[in-house]
């Protein structure tokens, strides 16, 4: 420990927004700057490296106006941390961790490094129990379950902000627990979007932080944002035994973002100029979902990905698809039909799935149910193909049958427009169809609703 | 050993240190800062060492201690391994949980081994015996296996003061004449592989309890099989169906920069189930060396070899042993990262331009050998890949190619028909076949070769069939494809496919060939009928 700040006007380099500061007495890695500019605009730093006295320093915010002269640099000799306590509920940041609600900063009860520790694996608590979203496609095909990752990936111009907001009002744990709150992460946001859900989070009954970084705010606190939403979420889940929904929108900014720091450290461009530390870091942020033995809360995260090109090999959803636990893919082709949600439910999947659902958790048939749904829908979809090019004449009963089957299942089971529907509607829903399509195998067993 | 000395930090980038230390050897360890952490050296160069650390550098700070441990990063081998998970460094994960609770913080375990956990044991040689590298001096009863302690390689003497009955770690259970101390345990440095008599070529194989490995693709004992994939192809669960359900002694399964959530299934399950042979849970036979994506990288560079340390030293107690590694891809990635740390020159796709032949060695670990005490032991492995954007022309999955000898392929299309295991029949292979027929042929029947000549045959047409009836329809094909197309359709909904989440997760070989053998013959019979009422 040092007994006394350091200050330093010896910057050697300014370059975007890394600094470089020679003839430092002692600094260490991830050490928190200070640094004051030109009109006392003071901006926070974070130290990357350090050689003999020459230190490279990261700063979070614009660095126009700034020279060799005018930079004063204060070491803090601690790391970055994040403030916490109880009050924190019901509050706006932005990507600093500063409020922009108008309201002063709330007691810290606790302060904790915004980098987290990763998960001891023998400490994880399976993920098993189901969250209602009222959306069928994902409740009845792709099942989301307290302590999972499902990112939902989206392309440019389709409603993901609305099936997020409808996930956002409807989510609700099977024993509805009173402690559920939701944490919005935006990365990137323009106002039109940050209007939006922040509309959305006022109609919603449980308690929200909000953490905002929008387009025009520097880049370096995207990569700073989702860290200390996942520290408040770690401390609310593990600490205070809460239910956190962390929604992240969107994590293709983070990416961009990522890309641009890296470039300007002058790092090797991996994949499409991606760092080929991305990997690593975005499993540093998805990884911090999950349940802990010996603690009732949970951490469960959506995150949203705009796939550029509505390419799924892109390195941003091809990286996250490797980490989360499945995936939620919206398709261009269903939002033209007018479906709502567009879910394409055959590339779409849930790897906590078969752990959530069943007696007990939802109802006994649910996987037959879904598997049947599943197994004719592509059945269907793989004729749809072919009726494009022998025409439905052309094709006997059977395969006419099961396009009709497709259509329907489109417009009535994956189409909801605005309402949600309960786990029980929405198996009832496929059963109807299934029903009347005379596609229900010998050996299911009907179940009636509790309803 | 040498003695302890202390130099300071000059520099630090990420997880790269520079210290002032010099007159270390290469990849010797050592403890960097105030915490402790654990480094590796990397680079010598005339005035400063560069060090690679294992653990999360933030808060280290210029001038802080550097110290020399002497030894280089190393595998402690003995009892108390098995149903134990360790991290790639080889500390016991239940034991950091004790010390650092939920979240993992740097810290420094002195022991991977339990060294106070009484054991019995029952000495194989006398006093005055000799006893050379590799000897089985005796055994210590470990759940359902009798665990040899062996001379540690490259010792050797006349065995004095043995000892028996319950002992510990602690002590040694015999000293050698040169004054050599034999404990229950002994380390080994991970990255050099352990020695053993010879090599011996492969012939019979590993039965995995899939139909479409063991029929079409099988793995030979002391073999590799690699399983590439994009995600959502289902690498994960086909791995950990294999690790249940495969025939060998002992199981190495190494998450390496994989998922938590699925570790924790897995560790859950294996505690569950039960290994049918002794009917004790699976966990006994298994070792888990687990480091999921979001701990230290460079520790999960290491955790592959502190696996296949682990897997050889089983081999040299005369067991069979399968590595399952999951994933390759996030290893060679792990490389890349320290690798553009150390600022070297990047290859393809900035992957190192060792990756090849660091890649080559590992899997040359893999093999059938008569150890040094002249048994028979074996070490085969099972690698998944997980080529980005599921494009397998990348440099993991092509350097991968060259040195396997079966290429199990995941095909999306299939995995997005909810076809599981999704492995691709028309593009794996297996170089082992050959080798393994007469095992076959021997141990289940005479016409397994015909049979599967058979079976390939089916698939292959179908699939050729598939883009006439893209245009023409079912309709318009002819009657005898048609069949071919019914069965081949049966082939893949009750053969190829199996359901891991089902009893079907295990299909023994003579249940394969009966299944196979049924749906052939219906198939041959139909044909006549056909061709009957055609003349």
């Amino acid at each position: 420990m040092r007994l006394a700040e350091h200050k330093y006007r010896t910057t050697s380099r300014i370059a975007g927004q890394l600094l470089h500061v020679e003839n430092v007495h002692a600094a260490r890695i991830g050490e928190v700057v200070r640094v004051v500019g030109p009109d006392n605009i003071e901006l926070e730093g974070e130290i990357l490296e350090v050689a003999k006295g020459n230190v490279l320093i990261q700063l979070f915010g614009e660095t126009r106006g700034f020279n060799l002269e005018n930079a004063e640099i204060i070491f803090t000799d601690t790391i970055r941390q994040v403030p916490l306590g109880k009050d924190i509920l019901g509050r706006r940041f932005n990507g600093s961790f500063q409020p922009i609600d108008g309201l002063p900063m709330f007691l810290a009860s606790e302060w904790r490094p915004a980098r987290g520790y990763p998960i001891n694996p023998v400490c994880r608590l399976r993920p098993e129990e189901f969250i209602e979203t009222g959306i069928s496609a994902i409740d009845g095909l792709n099942t989301l379950v307290k302590g999972q990752k499902l990112p939902i990936f989206s392309c440019a111009g389709l409603p993901a902000k609305e099936l997020v907001a409808q996930i956002l009002q409807n989510a609700k744990l099977r024993e509805s627990s009173k402690s559920f709150a939701v944490i919005f992460v935006a990365l990137g946001l323009t106002f039109h979007e940050y209007s939006f859900y922040l509309e959305a989070l006022q109609d919603i009954e449980s308690e929200f932080v909000a953490i905002i970084n929008m387009a025009d705010d520097p880049v370096m606190e995207r990569l700073m944002a989702p860290r200390f939403a996942l520290t408040v979420a770690e401390y609310l889940a593990f600490d205070q035994d809460m239910d956190i929904l962390v929604l992240v929108t969107d994590m293709t900014n983070y990416c961009d973002a990522l890309r641009e720091i890296s470039n300007a450290r002058k790092e090797l461009p991996g994949r499409r100029g991606y760092p080929g530390y991305m990997y690593s870091d975005l499993a540093s942020l998805y990884e911090r979902a999950g349940r802990i033995k010996g603690s009732k809360g949970s951490i469960t995260m959506i995150p949203v990905i705009t796939m550029p090109e509505d390419d799924i090999t892109h390195p941003i959803p091809d990286l996250t698809g490797y980490i989360t636990e499945g995936q939620i893919v919206l398709s261009r082709e269903l939002h033209q039909q007018g479906v709502f949600p567009p879910i394409d439910v055959l590339p779409s999947l849930s790897r906590l799935m078969q752990k959530g659902i069943g007696a007990q958790r939802t109802r006994e048939d649910h996987r037959d149910l879904a598997n049947q749904l599943y197994k004719h829908y592509a059945k269907g979809r793989e004729l749809k193909k072919l009726e494009a090019i022998v025409g439905r004449d052309g094709m006997a009963e059977p395969d006419q049958l099961l396009l009709d089957f497709a259509a329907i299942f489109e417009n009535q089971f994956i189409h909801q427009g605005t309402d949600a529907r309960t786990i029980y509607k929405t198996l009832d829903k496929g059963l109807e169809i299934l029903k009347a399509f005379n596609l229900v195998s010998d050996n299911f067993i009907e179940i009636q609703s509790e309803e | 050993m040498k003695t302890v000395t202390t130099g300071k930090i000059i520099s630090i980038s990420g997880a790269t240190v520079r210290t002032d230390l010099t007159g270390l050897t290469l990849f010797e360890r050592v403890s960097v800062g105030e915490q402790n952490l654990t480094g590796e050296v990397v680079r010598l160069e005339k005035d400063s060492t560069v060090l690679q650390i294992y653990e999360d550098p933030s808060g280290l700070g210029l001038d802080e201690p550097v110290k020399v441990l002497g030894v280089s990063l190393e595998t402690t081998l003995g009892p108390g391994l098995l149903s134990v998970m360790f991290d790639g460094l080889q500390r016991n994960l239940d034991v950091l949980a004790d010390k650092t609770g939920s979240f993992i913080h740097p810290i420094h375990l002195s022991s991977s081994l339990d060294l106070k956990k009484e054991w019995s044991f029952t000495p194989l040689v006398k006093n005055g015996d000799t006893a050379s590298s590799g000897d089985k001096i005796g055994y210590i009863d470990e759940g359902p296996f009798q665990h040899p302690i062996i001379v540690p390689p490259g010792k050797s003497g006349r065995v004095e003061n043995i000892l028996q009955g319950s002992i510990t770690l602690e002590e040694p259970l015999c000293l050698l004449d040169n004054g050599y101390k034999i404990f229950g345990y002994h380390s080994w440095p991970m990255r050099i592989p352990r020695p053993y008599k010879k090599k011996i070529s492969p012939q019979e194989p590993v039965i995995t309890g899939q139909r479409i490995i063991d029929f079409l693709f099988p793995l030979a004992r002391g073999g590799t099989s690699i399983i590439p994939g994009g995600f959502g192809t289902g690498k994960t669960i086909l791995e950990q169906t294999i690790a249940k359900h495969a025939d060998v002694d002992i199981v190495i399964y190494a998450g390496c920069g994989e998922r938590g959530n699925e570790m924790s299934e897995l560790i859950e399950e294996f505690l569950e189930l039960e290994d049918p042979r002794n009917n004790c849970p699976l966990m006994e036979r298994t070792v888990l060396v687990v480091n999921t994506s979001n701990m230290p990288v460079a520790a999960r560079e290491a955790s592959i070899y502190t696996a296949v340390t682990l897997g050889e030293y089983y081999r040299d107690l005369g067991f069979h042993v399968l590595l399952l590694a999951d994933s390759i891809s996030r290893w060679a990635e792990a490389l890349r990262e320290i690798s553009s740390s150390l600022e070297e020159m990047p290859g393809e796709e900035g992957y190192p331009t060792y990756l090849a032949s660091r890649l080559s060695s590992f899997v040359e670990r893999a093999g059938i050998v008569e150890t040094m005490s002249g048994d028979i032991g074996s070490l085969s492995m099972i690698l998944s890949v997980s080529p980005p954007g599921g494009d397998f022309t990348e440099p993991v999955t092509q350097s991968l190619l060259r040195t396997a000898g079966a290429f199990l392929m995941l095909d999306t299309t299939l995995a997005n028909s909810r076809h599981f295991p999704a492995i691709s029949w028309v593009q794996s292979y297996s170089l082992y076949q050959n080798i393994l027929e007469d095992y076959f042929r021997e141990k289940f029947s005479e016409d397994w070769q015909n049979l599967r000549n058979r079976c390939r045959e089916i698939m292959h047409k179908e699939e050729s069939l598939k883009e006439i009836m893209e245009i023409v329809g079912i309709e318009g094909l002819q009657e005898q494809d048609r069949l071919v197309m019914t069965v081949a359709e049966e082939i893949r909904n009750s053969f190829l496919a199996q359901n891991a989440y089902t009893d079907d997760a295990f299909c023994d070989p003579g249940k394969t060939l009966d299944i196979i053998r049924s749906i052939t013959e219906l198939y041959l019979k139909e044909q006549n009928k056909k061709r009957e009422k055609q003349t």
